[in-house]
């Protein structure tokens, strides 16, 4: 309502060249001004409103799994663990797993930038199934009501990973309710896997073949088939254990004729994949913001969208190497262990494609390419360490370290969020239609490196030298790199707040964007900037491949 | 008319396959009795998803999605026999 005063009250609203405090002719007839009222966003099947719904939301649900890594970072400053008890040290770490799995890395790019881009980037007026993606946000709002419900009802202590017997025998807490969060948040998961799929084989617009597709695209296909496949397997997983737990059904209970170790068979039979759904997306946004950032068609487009789905294949081949230590056989941790390996080859494809991608283009140093290079580093550090995790006699005596939790927040937060961010700052003119300072933008990625180095690298140290995670109190020789960590995560966590600072202050008081601010191709920047509500005003007849860009370079240089 | 004849007939091959479970388990024993019921329970599964899930009028895009749900379950289960088809022999936990 304030809003609309104000609106109402500017001398310059019928300018549509006036930059700044007034609203465009574009914002007046975009999406974001198709309906004022609370009911207008909250009953709406706009792809692009869904979207803007959940990025509210996951942002809301990435500073709630923060503050609990705060609390964590700053107990483990001491070796005595001076701020938290043992539970609720416990209850901490849970948390902050629970949370930024299911509730942040999970939806956080497909639910977001997915969600916005999808339709536009082929060229539809939305997704296949409008409702079921509003559905999806409000079954995902459920899972994490019950979610907060249980952080405030005092918590659960098993670890993201719910292993049995701990989690059906012994753990105190609420964990069959959050076992009910995360079986309910599974379903949001799928409806949007199976949107997605549906959408991309249904309503591409002509002309806009498999092979004219944005890897972007790509990526949230592959994503989309692991959300379908692998989902369905937690749910039921979750219903077992819950099960044993509330009933003492024998399932997991060798007493009762069970196998402790089947639960992590099923648990990662989801969850590794899971892994690939955190960052096939992030990888298709790298895939953008490279070819963008160097307006050069992307090196091998087959290979790196073929790489995608290969990782989404091998993705399912490889969980078994959670369990080197579990007491699965051997046979069965050297066929995981072989697998595990064959992962690096669809992603060390990607890599060398984007750097060949990169090689003699004219680089554009925006804050999108900032974020880009730091995924692109972090992700081979966060791989490479993944390869050594996956040799069985390293492992075993690396298995439940700080090395194993450097290895995955540098593929997690250093390769999935450093991409979010990266989406963040790429498409923000788009979804909103005004452009930020983006000197702030290239301080945010500088400060964003450099404190997650500081974070995870002394980690990789620690777990090397043998301190085990999920310990608050620890040997004091361990201190100073803890120490370290810590100071990096404060950096960390500033500089996580930094953006709302800026793309906030510029909706309102930014430059309008145009419909094309970055220069670079694709469907999504063919149509004004925040786009109207139905997308396209005529349905495109796509003509070019994607990346479509001038090859003035090759021919000066010979 | 013949499309509740043709459904009958599924019907009633199920029930026939339905009465070689019980057969077998009692003719059959040991890893052979498991592995004709885990035979005549793919058979059943696939006259319920050609006929009553309509995969036979369905185009290949939607049977290949059929056929790789029922993929994805056996990579599932036969990862997960490595470990325990080879867990006494190789090393690793036992009951």
């Amino acid at each position: 309502m304030t809003d609309s005063n104000a609106l109402d009250s500017r001398p310059d609203r019928n300018d549509p060249h006036d930059p700044g405090l007034s609203e465009t002719m574009t914002e007046r007839e975009s999406y974001l001004r198709a309906g004022h009222t609370l009911r207008s966003w909250l009953l709406t099947t706009d792809h692009k409103r869904i979207a803007i719904l959940y990025l509210i939301t996951v942002t809301v649900f990435f500073f709630i799994g923060g503050a609990a890594a705060v609390l964590m970072r700053a107990d483990l400053v001491t070796p005595q663990g001076d701020l938290l008890s043992n539970e609720g040290y416990n209850r901490a770490f849970t948390l902050h797993g629970v949370i930024m799995v299911w509730f942040f890395l999970i939806p956080s790019i497909p639910t977001t930038f997915g969600n916005f881009l999808i339709p536009l980037m082929i060229g539809a007026r939305d997704l296949a199934f409008p409702r079921l993606n509003l559905l999806s946000w409000y079954i995902y709002m459920l899972g994490g009501l019950f979610t907060i419900y249980v952080l405030i009802a005092g918590g659960v202590d098993t670890g993201w990973t719910f292993y049995t017997p701990l989690s059906s025998m012994f753990a105190n807490g609420h964990v069959v309710l959050v076992a009910v969060a995360v079986f309910i948040v599974g379903f949001s998961s799928i409806f949007t896997g199976l949107n997605f799929i549906v959408t991309v084989h249904k309503l591409r617009a002509p002309g806009m073949t498999w092979g004219r597709l944005r890897l972007f695209i790509w990526s949230h296909y592959a994503t989309s088939l692991i959300l379908v496949l692998a989902t369905p397997v937690l749910s039921m997983t979750l219903v077992l254990m819950a099960a044993e737990r509330l009933f003492g059904i024998g399932v997991f209970d060798p007493k009762l004729g069970g196998d402790p170790i089947l639960f992590q068979h099923l648990f990662w039979f989801y969850s590794h994949p899971a892994v690939y759904i955190m960052v096939l997306p992030a990888i298709g946004v790298a895939s953008e913001l490279v070819a963008a950032a160097a307006h050069k068609p992307i090196f091998g487009y087959w290979f790196v969208a073929g790489s995608s789905i290969a990782i989404a294949i091998i993705s399912f081949l490889v969980w078994g190497h959670h369990m080197f230590v579990a007491g699965q056989s051997m046979y069965a941790s050297a066929v995981f262990s072989f697998l595990s390996l064959a992962v690096a080859v669809p992603s060390g494809i990607k890599i060398y494609n984007w750097t060949a991608t990169l090689y003699k283009g004219h680089i554009a140093l925006d804050p999108p390419f900032f974020f880009a290079a730091s995924f692109i580093g972090l992700f081979v550090v966060g791989g490479l360490t993944g390869l050594v995790v996956a040799m069985m006699a390293v492992d075993v005596h690396v298995h439940d370290t700080y090395f194993v939790i450097a290895h995955f927040h540098y593929i997690m937060v250093g390769g999935t969020v450093s991409a979010y961010f990266g989406a963040l700052h790429f498409w923000w003119p788009k979804m909103v239609g005004r452009t930020y300072f983006l000197v702030w933008g290239r301080l945010t990625a500088i400060f964003i490196f450099l404190g997650f180095n500081l974070t995870f690298f002394p980690q990789y140290i620690l777990g090397y030298l043998g301190m085990p995670r999920r310990y608050h109190v620890y040997d004091p020789a361990f201190q100073v790199l803890n120490v370290l960590s810590s100071a990096g995560a404060s950096i960390l966590a500033i500089a996580y707040v930094l953006p709302f600072a800026y793309l906030i202050y510029s909706m309102r008081y930014g430059d309008p964007a145009g419909p094309n601010p970055w220069g670079v191709t694709g469907l999504e920047w063919t149509v004004p900037s925040p786009p109207p509500k139905e997308n396209f005003a005529e349905i495109p007849v796509v003509t070019t491949g994607p990346y479509d860009y001038p090859m003035e370079l090759e021919s000066r240089d010979g | 008319m013949s499309a509740t004849r043709t459904l009958v007939l599924a019907w009633s091959a199920l029930m026939c396959l339905l009465f070689a479970t019980v057969g077998a388990s009692f003719v059959l024993t040991g890893p052979w009795s498991i592995v004709t019921s885990l035979a005549i329970a793919l058979a059943k599964a696939a006259l319920i998803f050609w006929f009553f899930m309509h995969l036979r009028e369905e185009a290949g895009l939607v049977r290949l999605v059929a056929i790789g749900a029922g993929a994805w379950l056996l990579i599932l289960i036969l990862l997960s026999m490595t470990d325990y088809a080879t867990r006494p022999a190789l090393g690793g936990m036992t009951n």
